[in-house]
């Protein structure tokens, strides 16, 4: 508080110092400014705002009686929203709880490697470099087709499950794919980069001069990761959670392909067959609409409650 | 679809830029329609537009489409993949290279149809606002072709320019969905029934109910689509499924799927990629289709065997068709009619393995490859006709409400 109104009095002591050309030389800048960020909010508007409007007022279509399929008039016909949130808020539901673990996973997972890259090798560039290259190699091939290899690598007859199977993990029935657990992995897989990366960013600026000083007041390596290194990469944790959290609660390529018919069905499944099979397109708008408003609820309240400054 | 046109266009790339700006811009246009579609965009707003504009609804506004198929001699035709004979060497289709060398029309041949519905979902809006989706010719199954057909998106065939139309098998001359093929052709047809691996269930299935056996919980897998699913549980269920069935008999086959479902008894539910499911292992047996399991064996040593249930199986036919506004009808016929000449088609069921619409094709395979002329899952016999059926055409409510109630049914 006190910070900010000294700020605030220098700010005012400096502004009183300009010259008139100073000052409008600064407003020029400000216009200046203003113009360039008009092609980014033209192309915000154009492919964002446009397709969002489409969504909400596709979502409140009616279907005349007796229409064709694929027949829809505009209207206002809120009942679509509450149709579709009885029908489906488990699933929606499960979604955020599939993507809520996967994100913790990643995080678990995630955080110690990029520790290591980015901490612990630092200065010895050529393990960091390889170790990168291998942490974003995965971006090089397909997203489906590496899902679909973990089907193959999960399946019945593979390593895993009969190794599982061999030491009694797994009942000697069991299987892993078709399964919620096949489901949530394949999220943390495929969106482990996403987490990994920003920390790893962070992590890279990390000053280790204040490690050695929490050493040297004697604070154990435990204590100074979590008084220390953890509070200040915090900024890279909460973009990392984001972009994983964020993909995972609407994606359905791993619920499809890794996951049954009874139990792991995601939302994006959900809007694909309203939209595709059904073609109940407005239905599927509402559950586009609904999805949207909810992770963008979730996300406001974790920026409200753990957001860091520096980041926003 | 790159390829396709690369390889059919001169190499130089202005004389190539020029032959396609020539041919129109629909190329790119589709292909970028196509793009967008993938994230349901296109059809979303397409879908809009067409309620926008008055309620138009999903009917076509019909336009006089002028044909310039004396001008223009190229044919572009949608298909399914792996749905036509492919030489992996030349990387060509050679029924389609003599097509050409007997027309003088450049055929461009794209596998771009993954599904029925999603297809559907892709160019219903421009179809609806009666624009040319850039295709001559595509190939949607039978209930899907009575869809686009009722809604007024396809054109009626001249069928004085498909002379060949009199090699259409008589079984499929008379379908409901279009009453003397004024707007489809056959293109292949094949059964859904059920097959299983021959090394680890030796003792077999002859009936659906034999899927429910407890050895073989948690290893089965079963179609998404719901016409071969259902249909074969109906007929299991004893009904009849061309005639007049209504939704107790349709909720008694969705109520068994859905406890086959609950109870781990049926592993997934798939569309296309059930096949990886029964090579990998994780599926022993389940409700597939014919062709494929010919394919699958073909390339695995013979490891499943396929049966048509004892109640019966489903028949289903994948129809040419040619979409409204496509400028070169004529073009299309003349395609149509090249592939209904017993020669070419046995060629075509020789690589496809599927069913093949057109009569004479049996005996033309035996200068092609004698040992399919035997293979009943090519050239079927009267006995394993008769215990095909055809799922009944549902209208537009009938429709909606079971696809609802299907999907509900398998967890989608």
């Amino acid at each position: 508080m006190t910070a900010t109104a000294t700020r605030g009095q220098k700010k005012h002591a400096t502004e009183d110092l300009r010259s008139e050309e100073e000052i409008a030389a600064e407003k020029r800048k400000g216009r200046v400014g203003l113009y360039l960020i008009i092609p980014g909010m033209a192309f915000l508007a154009l492919f964002f705002a446009a397709p969002v409007l489409v969504l909400l007022s596709m979502s409140l279509y009616a279907k005349p009686p007796g229409a064709e399929i694929g027949e829809f008039v505009p209207a206002l016909q809120f009942s679509n929203y509450t149709t579709v949130i009885a029908a489906y808020w488990e699933v929606f539901l499960r979604s955020f709880v599939f993507a809520f673990i996967a994100t913790v996973a990643a995080l678990l997972i995630g955080y110690p490697m990029a520790y290591l890259v980015a901490v612990r090798l630092r200065g010895r560039q050529l393990m960091q470099g390889i170790l990168l290259v291998l942490l974003i190699a995965p971006f090089f091939s397909s997203f489906i087709l590496r899902t679909q290899a973990w089907k193959q690598i999960l399946s019945d007859e593979g390593p895993v499950v009969t190794v599982l199977r061999a030491i009694a993990i797994l009942p000697p029935d069991g299987h892993l794919t078709a399964t919620a657990f096949a489901v949530v992995c394949g999220l943390t897989y495929n969106f482990l980069p996403f987490m990994m990366l920003p920390i790893y960013a962070n992590l890279d600026r990390l000053d280790t001069s204040l490690l050695e000083a929490s050493g040297d007041l004697y604070a154990s390596p435990i204590k100074t990761f979590f008084k220390v290194t953890l509070p200040l990469s915090m900024p890279g944790v909460f973009a990392g959670t984001l972009l994983t959290f964020i993909p995972a609660a609407g994606d359905y390529v791993n619920a499809s392909l890794l996951g049954n018919n009874r139990d792991t069905a995601m939302i994006g499944q959900i809007i694909d067959s309203r939209f595709f099979k059904v073609v109940d397109y407005p239905g599927a708008s509402a559950l586009s609409f609904i999805l949207m408003i909810l992770i963008l609820a979730l996300v406001l309240i974790y920026i409200k409650r753990f957001g860091t400054k520096e980041l926003f | 679809m790159s390829n396709q046109i690369r390889r059919e266009l001169p190499r130089d790339p202005e004389v190539r830029a020029l032959i396609l700006q020539a041919q129109g811009l629909h190329l790119s246009r589709r292909k970028l329609l196509a793009g967008a579609g993938g994230l349901g965009l296109a059809g979303l707003l397409a879908a809009c537009g067409t309620g926008g504009g008055g309620g138009g609804g999903a009917t076509a506004t019909t336009a006089a489409v002028t044909d310039i198929s004396a001008t223009d001699k190229n044919v572009f035709w949608a298909n399914w993949t792996l749905y036509l004979d492919y030489d992996d060497k030349t990387k060509q289709y050679p029924t389609l290279q003599e097509f050409t060398k007997r027309t003088g029309i450049e055929a461009h041949y794209v596998e771009d149809i993954d599904g029925n519905d999603t297809y559907y979902g892709k160019v219903q809006g421009q179809l609806a606002a009666g624009q040319d989706i850039g295709q001559d010719i595509i190939t949607l199954t039978d209930w899907m072709a009575g869809r686009v057909i009722r809604q007024g998106y396809t054109q009626k065939l001249d069928h004085a320019n498909i002379p060949n139309i009199k090699n259409l098998l008589p079984a499929l001359q008379k379908v409901d969905f279009d009453p003397g093929r004024e707007n489809s052709l056959t293109w292949q047809s094949g059964y859904a029934g059920i097959a299983w691996n021959k090394a680890k269930y030796p003792k077999g299935l002859r009936t659906v109910s034999d899927l429910w056996n407890p050895d073989l919980k948690g290893r089965i897998t079963v179609l998404d689509e719901m016409r071969d699913t259902i249909g074969l549980l109906m007929l299991d269920d004893g009904v009849d499924i061309a005639s007049a069935w209504g939704d107790a008999e349709f909720t008694k086959a969705t109520d068994m799927l859905t406890k086959q479902i609950n109870d781990g008894q049926i592993r997934q539910v798939k569309g296309n990629s059930y096949k990886e499911d029964f090579i990998s292992g994780d599926a022993i047996a389940g409700i597939v289709w014919s062709g494929d399991i010919v394919q699958m064996n073909f390339e695995n040593d013979d490891q499943w065997e396929f049966v048509i249930p004892e109640a019966g199986c489903t028949l289903w036919s994948d129809n040419m068709m040619v979409p409204i506004a496509s400028p070169r009808k004529t073009n299309a016929e003349k395609l149509m009619n090249f592939y209904y000449e017993p020669d070419i088609a046995a060629q075509v069921a020789a690589y496809v393995n599927f069913i093949s619409p057109v009569h004479g094709a049996k005996e033309a395979m035996e200068k092609i490859d004698p040992s399919l002329v035997s293979n009943p899952l090519i050239f079927p016999s009267d006995t394993d006709l008769a215990k095909a059926h055809v799922f009944r055409s549902l209208n537009a409510d009938e429709e909606t409400k079971y696809n609802s109630q299907f999907q509900t049914a398998i967890g989608a």
